[in-house]
């Protein structure tokens, strides 16, 4: 059965682990719980596929984990607070995990996060029609007060975020 | 009878946690951080509640995948802080008020929300990093605390109007304890940050500042953004934010905004803080605003709890 469509999948370069990702997943997050315990730390660092074979995965999870492709877990059922767990086993922070899924270097990333973090602009939807009329975010303003707004940004700090932001925003756009 | 006097709502981010457990909170990084919080702690210091209910949200400590409650309320005698791959957090052991906690809990239900009861949890950062942020590391927390999980782990979360309600029956419940009490209630998590896939490191400061005034001012605006709103503009994490609306719920409509600080970023989070006071009842006057005034109030509670 394909995936059932929600109105969520429209978010670029996120995986929303809903009912349907966390049934598929299970294995995966319950293989990442079962690393809290340093014995079966232990035993996964020793033998990775073998440990894996306790836990009902389908190949492609394996493969996933196995590769430490943590944007691929997160699409197959796995959530982020469980698979940082694996990244932890690693000796990752969620930080250098972050930046790992959004294929920069940790420079970059870091980097990115001082200066303001990746902007929303240009980040909202995938097919460009969601976010407008939210209550917070996008007011769909005319476009005459977007191009002030636009001409406004260019000059500050911003501007320099939004350049930053933007390969790695194309560089989501090509994973997906 | 016990009484709500005021909401707190802080970030957990856990990389806070670990900058004061590896004693790292005088570098500039993390200095910006905490001093954000000095004048947070010295207004805890003073307000002195009895309780605490602390909204929060579990990581993958306490729950995993095997049960996921939507609401739950602990209701022991202790939670002791949980190990989240680097051993516990040396934080101490938090205690709970289970008679206040088991009244809220029965008052609740039959409010129709029907909260998952929890007698045995750990907590993780989620819990201890806003306490920290509030009192401080002392040796032993300063009040009781009652911990209410709420899962933003997976999706969906409860919507932002429910958490608000919830929030109100809880007052409701506070207000119906016979024992004088002064509580606080924390929302915790948050602001704007995503943490997950190629989207990772999105912060929007304008719908943070926005969430904060509208937190103050019209919070029955926030318990209309629906879920798709909070992960598009705030990021799939930042959907935590509607554990700050239970805080609000259970604060008067009109509430006096005391602080707000807001940076970024920590890790990969948008940190954002505000304190929220109910406006004084006794002797008719609304506001309190000055230092004097406000020591005036505490001695005359202080007399008042002493009796």
């Amino acid at each position: 059965m394909p995936r059932e469509v929600h109105d969520y999948d429209d978010i670029p370069g996120t995986f929303v682990f809903d009912a349907e990702r966390s049934r598929q997943g299970y294995g995966i997050n319950m293989f990442c719980m079962s690393l809290m315990k340093e014995d079966n730390r232990k035993a996964f660092k020793a033998n990775e596929a073998e440990y894996l074979k306790k836990f009902n995965l389908t190949p492609a999870q394996t493969e996933a984990i196995l590769k430490r492709d943590y944007n691929r877990m997160l699409e197959l059922g796995g959530n982020i607070y469980f698979t940082a767990k694996l990244g932890a086993t690693d000796g990752h922070s969620f930080r250098h995990l972050a930046a790992t899924m959004t294929g920069s270097t940790q420079e970059t990333y870091a980097q990115m996060m001082l200066d303001g973090g990746r902007s929303v602009e240009g980040n909202r939807s995938r097919s460009g029609k969601g976010g407008v009329g939210s209550i917070l975010g996008e007011q769909g303003r005319p476009k005459a007060a977007k191009a002030k707004a636009k001409a406004k940004g260019a000059a500050g700090r911003s501007a320099k975020v939004k350049a930053k932001a933007k390969p790695a925003k194309s560089k989501s756009k090509a994973k997906r | 009878m016990a009484r709500i006097i005021a909401g707190v709502a802080s970030s957990h981010v856990p990389a806070i946690g670990a900058a004061i457990d590896n004693k790292q909170t005088e570098e500039p990084y993390w200095k910006r951080v905490f001093s954000g919080f000095e004048k947070s702690k010295e207004w805890m210091a003073q307000t002195r509640p009895d309780v605490a209910i602390v909204v929060y949200n579990d990581h993958a400590s306490a729950f995993s995948v095997e049960m996921v409650p939507t609401f739950a309320l602990g209701c022991a005698a202790e939670f002791p802080p949980a190990d989240e791959g680097w051993g516990p957090r040396p934080v101490p052991v938090v205690k709970g008020h289970p008679e206040l906690a088991s009244h809220i809990a029965q008052s609740v239900i039959l409010d129709e929300f029907d909260l998952t009861i929890v007698n045995k949890m750990e907590v993780d950062h989620g819990l201890t990093v806003p306490m920290n942020l509030l009192f401080g590391s002392p040796k032993e927390w300063p009040c009781p605390v009652i911990p209410l999980a709420v899962n933003v782990v997976l999706f969906p979360p409860p919507t932002g109007h429910r958490c608000y309600m919830l929030g109100r029956a809880i007052r409701k419940a506070v207000e119906s304890y016979p024992e004088d009490l002064r509580v606080v209630v924390f929302g915790t998590g948050g602001m704007s940050h995503q943490i997950s896939g190629p989207r990772a490191g999105l912060i929007n400061k304008k719908f943070d500042t926005a969430f904060l005034d509208n937190l103050t001012k019209d919070p029955k605006k926030l318990t209309r953004i629906p879920h798709l709103e909070y992960m598009r503009e705030a990021g799939a994490e930042g959907i935590e934010m509607v554990m700050w609306l239970i805080m609000r719920g259970a604060l008067d409509d009109k509430v006096d905004e005391i602080y707000r600080f807001y940076t970024v970023p920590a890790s990969n989070t948008a940190v954002g803080h505000i304190i929220l006071e109910n406006r004084k009842k006794a002797g008719g006057k609304s506001k309190v605003k000055s230092k004097v005034k406000r020591a005036a109030v505490r001695a005359r509670t202080d007399v008042r709890r002493s009796k």
